[in-house]
């Protein structure tokens, strides 16, 4: 029952000198972290004169002030939202609007976006930057170091600063199209998702977390809030673009526990020089943001030996969904398992009833970890959160199409809108996209339907290969050798990257939508 | 005969096209947002392909591939090297 800020107190005087955060080389215990957080607070209520529920957005890289604005933040009884420092002015000042930030928190490097997307933003009363403040800057920018130096230290923590159904974050969440949508979480929600995950990876305060995930990427935020929760420590970088820099600090670090996405999983299991040492700490590797091809599933065990690899899926509205227990993954490696500890899936049909073994439907998720809704968007709200079995309660309708075993396993099968159809037959790109990832000099694969008079969708691959002997003619001779006739690709297009998310999920509907010759909305359109 | 610099250039800016394409021969490609993770593997493939030489894996790191003065003195140095050997 209480707020999510009260684990940072907790492991600051359970162990004070404990690395809460590594970062750039420097190490920052529980007592430091606690401190900076409580210091960002009293700045928030005396320099921007912060109420409680007001929200301070936080646009930084991954450092250590970005979990002191996070933690600060809520001990001032605020709402934290944390956007990707890669963000533009016209999106930034659409979030600042859209959850009307009384204070932003950017740095130096960051301040030219932050400043054009605060001046559109009459709500912002403050700017705080980190490293120095330009000195044409406007009035509302402050240093952080003039920021926190206030009159009344401790001014923050004499305040109430609510309680845990308080609204704790807003999760910006890009839309298919459009504008992005503020995923609203309460200090309960952030408990019921971090105590089941918790649960399930069998946390101690014994782990080390590396993580390259952004924290403006529900999941690389996770990280931070989970090992808080725990009293852990957070190896936290920015990027995963140099892993041969990356990858030395899991044997330095004594790292116990090393998130993934299925873009770095590919980059790990291509290396050549992969020193045994790295791995030998690692004793938990999870996949999320989408499933992991078989193939690289096997290779990461290989080169992880003492790593239980985890499969999960999730959507930031429920934060995580599902989990595979490691154990089972010999046995259904393209399943994502049953739901997290404390909640419910099933899948329903198209009438909102659980549907039999097999058969493919909507995944329903119900629990403690359901977002409240989007932030000022009912109509949103109303599509996703359906009425559940209490007159209180929502269920999250995830959009995403699954089917469960009869032993009870669930399989992600495609967006509700991504399924093709080939000469009648239902065609899942991802399970065509499984094969191709199979076949080594495959780096990233799409599969799209090109609209074909005779067979509905005529089935094209779009890959990324570092073979330059793999053509057309072996990746099919590879998929019909893999694949019912029907799924065969017609044909293979070689590209030298594919469109990406923020998050690194390959956008393969941009690539739908240039196969069919659809205008991309504006969003998808300056993204490809 | 073009410099290695200029080929670079050249590639950086055909391949991830930013607004103002004139970077510093020193900026750092990846903290100014031009190049991302991604990236650096489509500079590699590049590299490989227009100099003819394999990149090994732990030459993928920022001092090499950072910049565009870091992977010129990268791709002479390893040019410089491969003609010495042979």
């Amino acid at each position: 029952m209480n707020r999510y800020e009260h684990h940072l107190a907790l492991a600051a005087r359970r162990r004070p000198a404990h690395a809460a955060i590594v970062h750039a080389g420097g190490r920052t215990s529980y007592a430091e972290l606690d401190a900076e957080a409580n210091r960002f607070a009293d700045g928030l209520v005396e320099s921007a004169g912060f109420a409680n529920g007001e929200r301070c957005v936080l646009f930084l890289d991954n450092r250590v002030e970005t979990a002191v604005g996070i933690f600060g933040t809520l001990r001032a009884g605020g709402v934290f939202s944390t956007i990707n420092p890669t963000t533009k002015v016209d999106k930034l000042a659409f979030v600042l609007n859209n959850c009307e930030a009384s204070v932003l928190f950017t740095q130096a490097s960051l301040a030219r976006v932050a400043l054009a997307a605060a001046a559109q933003a009459p709500s912002v009363r403050k700017v705080v930057v980190l490293d120095g403040l330009a000195p044409d800057a406007p009035e509302s920018a402050v240093s952080f170091e003039d920021f926190v130096a206030v009159r009344d230290p401790g001014v923050a923590s004499r305040r109430h600063p609510g309680i845990d159904i308080d609204l704790a974050m807003l999760v910006y969440t890009s839309g298919s199209t459009g504008n992005p949508k503020g995923v609203m979480m309460t200090h309960k929600n952030i408990e019921h998702a971090a105590t089941s995950i918790t649960t399930y990876l069998e946390a101690s305060d014994d782990d080390v977390v590396l993580s390259v995930l952004p924290l403006s990427f529900d999941y690389g935020l996770y990280q931070l809030l989970m090992c808080v929760k725990m009293g852990a420590t957070l190896v936290l970088e920015k990027s995963f673009a140099f892993p041969q820099k990356i990858l030395p600090l899991l044997a330095s670090e004594r790292v116990t526990g090393f998130p993934l996405v299925p873009t770095m999983a590919a980059l790990i299991v291509q290396i050549r020089n992969f020193d045994p040492a790295w791995a030998a700490s690692v004793r938990y590797l999870t996949n999320t943001a989408a499933a992991l091809p078989p193939a690289h599933i096997l290779k990461l065990q290989e080169i992880f030996p003492n790593a239980r690899v985890y499969s999960m899926y999730g959507m930031t509205e429920s934060k995580r969904c599902t989990w595979l227990p490691p154990e089972q993954l010999a046995k259904r490696p393209d399943s994502v398992g049953i739901a997290i500890p404390g909640t419910e899936v099933w899948v329903a049909d198209d009438d909102g009833n659980r549907a039999p073994p097999n058969v493919v439907g909507e995944l329903v998720v119900r629990g403690g970890h359901v977002m409240q809704g989007y932030w000022r968007n009912e109509e949103a709200t109303a599509k996703t959160l359906r009425q559940g079995r209490y007159p209180w309660e929502k269920v999250l309708h995830t959009g995403d199409l699954f089917r469960m075993d009869e032993e009870g396993f669930l399989y992600f099968v495609g967006r509700k809108d991504d399924i093709l159809k080939s000469r009648g037959e239902k065609v899942s790109p991802k399970e065509v996209e499984n094969v191709l990832y199979a076949l080594p000099g495959i780096r990233e694969a799409a599969l799209v339907g090109v609209p074909d008079p005779v067979m509905g969708h005529a089935l094209k691959a779009i890959v990324v290969t570092d073979r330059e002997d793999l053509d057309a003619k072996a990746i099919l001779a590879h998929c019909r050798a893999h694949l019912e006739e029907f799924m065969i690709p017609r044909s293979v297009e070689f590209r030298d990257a594919l469109p990406k998310t923020g998050t690194g999920k390959i956008r393969r509907s941009v690539l739908q939508a240039e196969a069919e010759g659809r205008a991309l909305p504006d969003e998808e359109d300056a993204a490809a | 005969m073009t410099s290695t610099q200029t080929l670079v250039r050249e590639f950086i800016t055909t391949t991830f096209p930013a607004d103002g394409d004139d970077h510093p021969a020193d900026m750092d490609l990846l903290e100014g947002g031009v190049i991302d993770s991604i990236g650096v593997l489509t500079l590699v493939t590049w590299i490989e392909e227009a100099f003819g030489f394999v990149v090994d894996d732990e030459d993928v790191v920022p001092e090499n591939l950072g910049s565009i003065a870091g992977i010129t003195a990268y791709v002479e140095r390893k040019l410089q090297e491969a003609g010495n050997a042979a």
